[in-house]
């Protein structure tokens, strides 16, 4: 007897959790813009607010674009359901403050995106919550700083900005071992190219503002639950696996079994954080996701040609990009990355921080700014921008040089990126010499 | 949530976070293969609050009951006679899906006096199982969960659209299948398979019984309960427009509709 057959991930970017409007046959979903909705009687209203009916209470919770959304990336990544947030911090707090109460502790690694650097290493100890920063590429090191007390392991799956490649398999191997979920960031790969919870990952983060909506138009976050995680038989999280006093002593593990993570996220944490995405931006998200593995695979093949044109270009020193032989993760992305490893990357010019300023300031096609996964191409300088909180030492330990350039290459024509990117670099070497 | 010791090995009962009270009607919820008592967690949740005994059990070898699954549809049945004895429940209406409607058939035709009405959610007699989705079950191969999952989500449902906000129906359908233990789902495949007196046992039944049937099920699709309604002598069929066999998760707000008509 045949296999069963399901659509593949081309057809659910465009269909997945959504179908015609029941009401207007309308064929694109429609942007619910409504803070609230009306309850047939006071028993519906009754059932809903206690989870006995489905349907939509306030929008702070659930909308039904947002669920369109939300149900879409469930799919594309093999979830069992998400949230949609007000931006990737939004959700990577939310993804944080569902399992790790004060007391506790994250293993995260270190080369990471600045601003989730900023939110464990200064904001979360406000709250009670220390993160112990370790090299990706350090197992044992990574084995190590589990302590007794830790409630989540995390990194992404390309380092930011260094794209160290994030051995998830083996992560997950040691935060399970330890009773512990491995939380990861996949915004730089999307589902096109990593599916990490095929790869050991429980949770996925994703700023939907880069290349899932992909035009640089919105700010927004996703919050993933792979319904795999044992939370009972970790036994160290009681957030799930005990009466929650905050919903009639709700008991989220038994009641939802696999969607536990994602229910307690929704029932607690968009209710009581209210980080919601509005349903303007889950249009969007929608509209980008539409045709994310066209644009993905044009990112791709962009940046391998961009690359090419680097190597061979003298006024660059280094170019840091795992498909290249030189790269330290350069066989581990072939395994765990083997589409492409994404079209952010970074390169040192030759005349270290003074070049790269003024390659910046001469680029006119290629826009410098503090995003990556548009569809137009961004350069950026970090040590000035994204990670300028971080101190020489901690940008070290990044893996970030004063010069380095971080470039998010687009989905223009590649000639004229590269033409614009040529001219900028022949100017920044004239002016070192003037 | 009830706990109970049956034959030595514990159970798990899900009661919509309520007491139980013999004086309550009551009614008995019994999951399908490989599955436990969070299929029916709106349903719980909901007669719970409206004053009734609910028992969404887990069956043995199942979710939280210890002990090994049991190896026919009659001795889940006989089970879940010592579930009703253990907690003082003379009679509740008995709800099951797939797998667990033929338990619900058994307990309705064998132990008629404990029986108010009976719900069959996804139900077929005979309830044939394919050869091949045996033979991956019992090598455990995750084929087995492909099919069950693929199958028994509607062609509607492969795209999405839960009624629950943001929820993925095909990921929760097939975490819930990946928890099962190694041998649970053949056991329980094949129990369905050797079940054959259905029509018999359907042919004593007096209490009401509601079939809840999904016009795209492909497991269990409506034209192998017809026989089953026929002979039944106080029946009714529903047929959920293109809902595959999980209608609690396709179809929760209809299947709820319904079976507040029996409850």
């Amino acid at each position: 007897m045949a296999k069963p057959k399901t659509f593949s991930l081309d057809t659910l970017a465009l269909h997945a959790g959504q179908k015609p409007d029941p009401t207007t046959g309308s064929r694109a979903t429609p942007i619910y813009q409504t803070a609230s909705y009306v309850f047939k009687d006071t028993d519906h209203a009754a059932s809903i607010f206690n989870i006995e009916r489905t349907g939509h209470v306030y929008s702070r919770i659930s909308n039904p674009t947002n669920a369109v959304l939300e149900e879409r990336i469930s799919a594309l990544e093999g979830g069992v359901g998400a949230i949609a947030t007000a931006s990737g911090q939004a959700a990577i707090h939310l993804g944080i403050a569902t399992v790790v109460s004060a007391g506790e502790h994250i293993v995260s690694s270190r080369a990471i995106y600045g601003g989730t650097h900023n939110l464990l290493a200064y904001t979360l100890p406000r709250f009670g919550i220390e993160t112990t920063f370790v090299d990706p590429r350090d197992a044992d090191g990574l084995k190590n700083a589990i302590q007794d007390n830790t409630r989540l392991v995390f990194g992404e799956t390309l380092g930011n900005p260094g794209l160290e490649v994030f051995n998830v398999p083996e992560v997950s191997r040691i935060s399970h071992q330890a009773g512990l979920p491995l939380m990861v960031d996949s915004t730089f790969t999307t589902p096109y190219l990593s599916k990490p919870f095929d790869q050991g990952a429980d949770i996925i983060v994703h700023s939907a503002t880069k290349f899932l909506s992909g035009h640089g138009v919105v700010i927004g976050g996703l919050l993933v639950d792979s319904g795999k995680f044992d939370w009972e038989a970790s036994g160290k999280f009681p957030t799930l696996t005990e009466p929650y006093a905050g919903f009639h002593e709700l008991d989220f593990v038994e009641e939802f079994g696999s969607a536990a993570y994602i229910m307690r996220a929704r029932e607690e944490g968009a209710r009581d954080f209210g980080a919601c995405m509005s349903p303007t931006t889950a249009f969007h998200v929608l509209q980008g996701i539409e045709t994310l593995s066209l644009r993905m695979q044009r990112h791709q093949d962009n940046t391998r040609k961009l690359i090419a044109f680097l190597i061979g270009n003298e006024a660059v020193e280094w170019v840091n990009y795992p498909e290249l032989p030189q790269h330290p993760d350069h066989e581990l992305a072939k395994i765990l990355l083997p589409k492409g490893c994404g079209a952010v990357f970074s390169f040192g010019l030759r005349g270290g921080r003074q070049a790269g300023q003024r390659f910046i300031d001469r680029l006119e096609l290629v826009s410098h700014l503090a995003n990556v996964g548009d569809a137009k191409t961004l350069v950026i300088h970090p040590a000035s921008t994204t990670h300028h909180r971080m101190d020489t030492p901690a940008l070290e330990a990044a893996g970030i040089t004063e010069g380095l350039i971080r470039i998010s290459v687009g989905i223009e024509d590649s000639d004229d990126i590269i033409a614009d990117i040529s001219k900028a670099l022949r100017r920044s070497q004239k002016s070192l010499g003037s | 949530m009830t706990k109970l010791i049956i034959d030595d090995h514990s159970v798990y009962i899900a009661t919509g976070s309520k007491e139980l009270d013999p004086h309550l009607p009551s009614v008995v919820f019994i999951h399908g293969t490989g599955q436990d008592h969070t299929i029916w967690v709106l349903p719980t949740r909901y007669f719970a609050r409206h004053q009734r005994n609910v028992l969404a059990v887990d069956l043995p070898g199942h979710g939280r009951s210890g002990g090994k699954p049991l190896s026919s549809i009659e001795a889940m049945a006989a089970w879940i006679v010592k579930v009703l004895d253990a907690t003082g429940i003379k009679t509740a209406t008995m709800v099951g899906h797939s797998m667990g409607s033929l338990v619900a058939i058994v307990v309705a035709a064998r132990y008629a006096d404990r029986v108010r009405a009976l719900g069959l959610v996804g139900t077929a007699v005979p309830m044939a199982v394919s050869e091949s989705l045996l033979a991956s079950a019992r090598d455990n191969s995750p084929d087995a969960i492909d099919m069950l999952t693929l199958w028994g989500h509607g062609a509607q449902a492969h795209l999405g659209g839960s009624a629950t906000p943001g929820m993925w129906m095909l990921g929760g359908g097939r975490r819930l299948l990946e928890r099962a233990a190694p041998g649970v789902i053949y056991t329980d495949l094949r129990a369905c398979d050797e079940y054959r007196q259905g029509l018999n046992d359907a042919n004593s039944i007096t209490c009401r019984v509601l079939l809840i049937l999904g016009q795209s099920d492909l497991l269990t699709p409506p034209r192998a309960a017809r026989d089953l309604g026929a002979v039944l002598t106080d029946s009714e069929i529903v047929v959920l427009e293109k809902s595959g066999h999980a209608m609690l998760s396709e179809r929760p707000e209809q299947v709820l509709e319904q079976l507040i008509r029996i409850v």
